[in-house]
């Protein structure tokens, strides 16, 4: 026997849980005020578009978003299993593959951004 | 004191007379103060002597008397009459075979228990002559796990464990975690090799039912948390240069 490598995408897991639970309500309250047009102070498009302009930004933003991605995925899998779906090791790679993929996107979009 | 009496439905299973179990009522005259395992021992002494449970302490210490109540694991000797509705409902702990009436198999949980190995693992030998010192502090952080009765609610009330009778479950493992954590044990690396493999911590979903139906107050879901970050740092640790594999 050993450590199961299920450690790994559990560690992303956590991770991705920590940011999301501290980060994410806070996140969707202020962008919902953006989104019906209420634009709290400092988080004008300009603003915020500079903030993705700088590394340390471009960095911020690449993990809140990519390990978010890799807490839904794992979460999906653990909800598969719960709801009866004995098909794991499919159900694993199809969620951790949109994961990746939304990690790879997040990367490409965040260089993108002069 | 005034009496109350409960209509009490039984579940009653003997393998060598019945094909499946099925339900007996009783209606017990119960004191005030009585607890379900009082109606249970009046119902074997004054009207049905065939029953079988399991009964030893009536004090919550020796974790035998665990049975589903209304659908709840408890012990019963903790659940009071005065708490509960006149029709009550006592099954065996759900999750495990039923060997008769409320008495269940529990080979599947005790072979468990040996990979735990729940006792102090030293590599180096023990301080000679003398008190192994321990700080407060460091008692403080195993402590609740220790109040573990092996009652075995926590696997009744697991999804997981109902779902897949292969993992490991909660006591066992908030058992091995209470070694993991004793300043004095040096066995971590060994457990985790077992504990955290497939069928070990990585099963958990952290429901968290084992807790919240721990008649002890032991929180084994914070322990099998616990263990994941355990787990997932002895992973990336042996794959470092050195590491064992």
């Amino acid at each position: 026997m050993a450590i199961a490598k299920k450690s790994v995408v559990w560690g992303v897991f956590a991770a991705g849980g920590t940011v999301a639970a501290f980060l994410f309500p806070a996140l969707i309250a202020l962008f919902g005020l953006v989104a019906s047009g209420t634009v709290p102070e400092g988080l004008e498009y300009a603003n915020l578009h500079g903030f993705a302009s700088t590394w340390i930004g471009k960095i911020i933003l690449f993990f809140v978003i990519s390990l978010a991605l890799w807490h839904a995925a794992h979460r999906l899998r653990v909800v598969f299993h719960d709801f009866g779906v004995r098909k794991d090791k499919i159900v694993a790679k199809a969620v951790y593959l949109v994961a990746a993929i939304g990690t790879l996107l997040t990367a490409y979009y965040l260089f993108a951004i002069g | 004191m005034s009496k109350r009496t409960l209509d009490i439905e039984v579940l009653r299973y003997d393998p060598e007379q019945d094909t499946e179990p099925h339900f007996m009522s009783y209606q017990v005259p119960c004191e005030e103060d009585w607890a379900i395992l009082d109606a249970l021992n009046y119902i074997k002494e004054e009207l049905d002597t065939t029953l079988a449970f399991r009964w030893s302490c009536h004090m919550m210490v020796c974790g035998s008397c665990g049975m589903m109540v209304n659908g709840e694991p408890v012990l019963t000797c903790k659940t009071f009459v005065r708490d509960l509705p006149k029709d009550v409902r006592i099954e065996p702990l759900e999750n495990f075979p039923i060997e008769r009436d409320l008495v269940v198999v529990l080979d599947d949980v005790m072979e468990k228990l040996q990979m735990a190995k729940p006792y102090i693992i030293r590599k180096d030998p023990p301080p000679e002559n003398e008190e192994f010192n321990q700080p407060r502090s460091a008692l403080y952080k195993f402590k609740q796990y220790t109040m573990c009765v092996n009652c075995m609610c926590c696997y009744s009330a697991c999804p997981q464990y109902a779902l897949d009778s292969s993992f490991i479950g909660p006591a066992v493992l908030a058992l091995a975690h209470r070694y993991n954590i004793d300043s004095r044990d040096q066995g971590k690396s060994e457990r985790l090799d077992i504990l955290a493999d497939h069928d070990g911590v990585w099963n958990c979903s952290f429901v968290g039912a084992c807790s919240e139906v721990c008649p002890k107050n032991v929180d084994p879901a914070a322990a099998l948390q616990q263990m994941k970050i355990d787990g997932a740092k002895a992973y990336w640790l042996q794959k470092l240069p050195g590491g064992k594999s």
